[in-house]
């Protein structure tokens, strides 16, 4: 049973760790990412990379759409024009990749900010609509400006380098990725310990109220989108170098469906669920590759269900999730911590 | 410029237009009455296709009466789908529900493929096949059939919420819930009767539309022209619903014709972001108004 953290400051309150339980735990977690990578094989190392990639990209959307309340079904193309300027910028002048990497999410965040415009005349679901035209134009011009995005091919690229170090395996891709989705997390973390982080969540709450408090609506919206879009940037950027290649196919509407599946699997307006969204959310269609191996030697033809059956589950998941469990596995891991807490006791 | 071509085409577009306005009836019967955003009506559509070419093409019924049953399927699904999936939604944010509809596609995709696999599908030719002369313009019999049954189905339902006992308690619901249901209207049975509708004109639709252009479980992608029908009309007008469903087919086939079928969403979807800027309720949309 957790006892003796009365919080006599205002500034203790806000801390992120208030106790040092929190603190132990929460080295442990990073000794288990740092570890993670000497002990397990190549499938489990990509699948990290996977997860990382969807944490910062969740993590970005959870900003957007669970702490401001804006729906957004951008999110894929907002990716594509970060993975689209990685591969442009690494291609053609050969930078670095922490300077492509800003300069795509900022790209990105450009793009959110063009997005977000009507967000003052417009919202709810006729903006889902807005963003939801914006990532059929990026689609379309992905496809259509060939001298820039190689048109339906693509474009390949050189994988990651710094002082001349090439981040070229799976290994060496999980300690760009990992810490970088660390450092996404514990950035937004921090964002709404802020005055506009706090902005965001009154926004979110009920946007009158939050203008009539003296929030400027259009500023902060457009500061959340472009915040968004920066992480999607970021992440797009990532997955073009891990996968080193990009096509317009790489980004498709069903991607920011994924994205805002993963935000409410976990639980919107809460980051940790983000995360847990993220990996549930990466991890679920492989475990049924997993099980589809497993059972085709009893049955010849599972591979044959194996696609359905993920859009089945992909589905019943959302509606699922929604219908018995609306504040998503956050709220699971919540209640698991509360029994620990107020173990021996009953909750 | 071809005149002649132009011409055809138009007619070709004006005809898939009249099916985007039935579809769109659809989706804006559901929103008047439920005020739920509907992102799965494409796959119902797809549903009650796949559902007559089952009956008419693997259990080889005549036409007559595979159509009717297919269309009654899908009603059913509709119904079905808003008893245990929409209801217990009932209060939530929209967001929420939006998310739901979007998860019902999902699975809707996923049963199609299972039962039908995911190879595209011709569907068993129903409508008259003699060609169809407007002037000197030709217009594909598949089309122009589509097009007349759909337009009586639109006029049958347009009487029908003007006259019908049923239809006047959906207008009630739609204008004042609160009100509606003190008058003694049954909201849930209302609720529950505008997805069986609105559900069965997007079948009868989706059956139409897949008898000229094939099946697949990709079908549902129509869902999102309809989409922008709907949001160019104004979500709660159906007079915006029959204006832009009929434009948005236009230009989305004349856009098809003489710039590729590349530019066909572009094109329609540039129409939705002028309008989402302009008027942002649509052309003929209810502006709401918002209080603290």
């Amino acid at each position: 049973m957790r006892i003796g953290d009365a919080k006599q400051t205002y500034v203790a309150d806000e801390a992120i760790w208030t106790t040092s339980t929190q603190k132990f735990w929460f080295s442990i977690l990073l000794l288990g990412l740092l570890i993670f990578p000497l002990l397990a094989n190549s499938y489990l190392l990509y699948l990290g990379c996977l997860v990382g990639i969807a944490v910062i990209s969740t993590t970005g959307l959870n900003i957007l759409t669970g702490f401001t309340g804006l729906i957004s079904l951008g999110q894929a193309g907002f990716m594509g024009v970060g993975a689209y300027t990685v591969a442009w910028l690494s291609t053609n002048t050969g930078l670095p990749f922490p300077i492509t990497l800003l300069l795509a999410g900022l790209m990105a965040a450009a793009v959110g900010f063009l997005v977000g415009l009507p967000s003052l005349r417009v919202k709810g679901l006729y903006l889902a609509i807005a963003t939801l035209a914006a990532s059929v134009f990026l689609h379309f011009i992905f496809a259509e400006w060939e001298s820039v995005t190689g048109g339906m091919e693509g474009l390949s690229l050189e994988p990651a380098h710094l002082f001349g170090v090439t981040f070229r395996s799976d290994f060496a891709m999980y300690f760009l990725i990992v810490p970088l989705a660390v450092l996404a997390v514990l950035a937004a973390r921090n964002l709404f310990r802020t005055r506009i982080g706090r902005a965001f969540i009154a926004i979110r709450d009920r946007d009158i109220s939050a203008e009539i408090l003296g929030i400027p609506l259009l500023r902060y919206k457009l500061m959340s989108f472009a915040l968004s879009s920066f992480y999607a940037g970021v992440a797009g950027g990532l997955f073009a170098y891990f996968y080193r290649v990009v096509t317009p196919e790489s980004f498709p509407l069903t991607m920011s469906i994924f994205y805002l599946a993963a935000v409410i699997v976990g639980g919107m307006g809460n980051l940790l669920g983000g995360i847990l969204g993220a990996a549930f959310m990466t991890l679920v269609p492989e475990a049924l590759k997993l099980l589809t191996a497993a059972l085709t030697p009893f049955f010849p033809n599972a591979p044959v269900f194996m696609s359905p059956m993920l859009e089945i589950i992909f589905g019943a998941l959302i509606v699922g999730f929604l219908i018995f469990e609306p504040h998503g596995l956050a709220e699971i891991w919540r209640r698991v911590r509360r029994f620990f807490h107020l173990w021996p006791f009953r909750s | 410029m071809d005149w002649l071509f132009f011409g055809e085409i138009s007619l070709a577009g004006l005809a898939m237009g009249g099916l985007y306005a039935l579809i769109a009836l659809g989706f804006v019967i559901i929103y008047k009455a439920t005020r739920v955003i509907n992102f799965a009506i494409g796959e119902i559509m797809m549903f009650a296709a796949y559902l007559f070419l089952a009956f008419a093409g693997g259990m080889e019924m005549s036409p007559w009466v595979a159509v009717p049953l297919a269309v009654l399927g899908g009603a059913l699904l509709g119904g079905v789908i808003e008893k245990t999936m929409i209801r217990p939604m009932l209060g939530e944010s929209p967001i929420a529900v939006v998310m739901v509809t979007i998860g019902i596609a999902s699975i809707l995709v996923g049963l199609v493929e299972l039962i039908w696999t995911a190879d595209p599908q011709l569907l068993p030719s129903f409508l008259p096949r003699q060609p169809v002369f407007i002037g000197e313009l030709y217009l594909a019999p598949k089309i122009a059939y589509g097009f007349l049954i759909g337009m009586a189905v639109l006029v049958i339902y347009l009487l029908y919420f003007r006259f019908s006992r049923g239809g006047v308690a959906l207008r009630a619901t739609a204008s004042d819930q609160a009100a509606a249901y003190s008058m003694g209207i049954n909201v849930r049975r209302v609720f529950n009767l505008a997805w069986v509708f609105g559900s069965l004109a997007a079948s009868v639709a989706g059956i139409l539309v897949a008898a000229t252009g094939g099946l697949s479980p990709q079908f549902g992608i129509i869902g999102l022209s309809v989409l922008v029908v709907v949001i160019v009309g104004g979500l709660d007008s159906i007079l915006g619903a029959l204006v832009a469903g009929v434009f948005i087919g236009w230009l989305e086939t004349v856009a098809g014709a003489y710039l590729g079928g590349e530019y066909r969403m572009p094109a329609t979807f540039a129409v939705l972001a002028v309008i989402l800027v302009f008027k942002p309720y649509g052309l003929f949309g209810t502006h709401e108004i918002e209080r603290v």
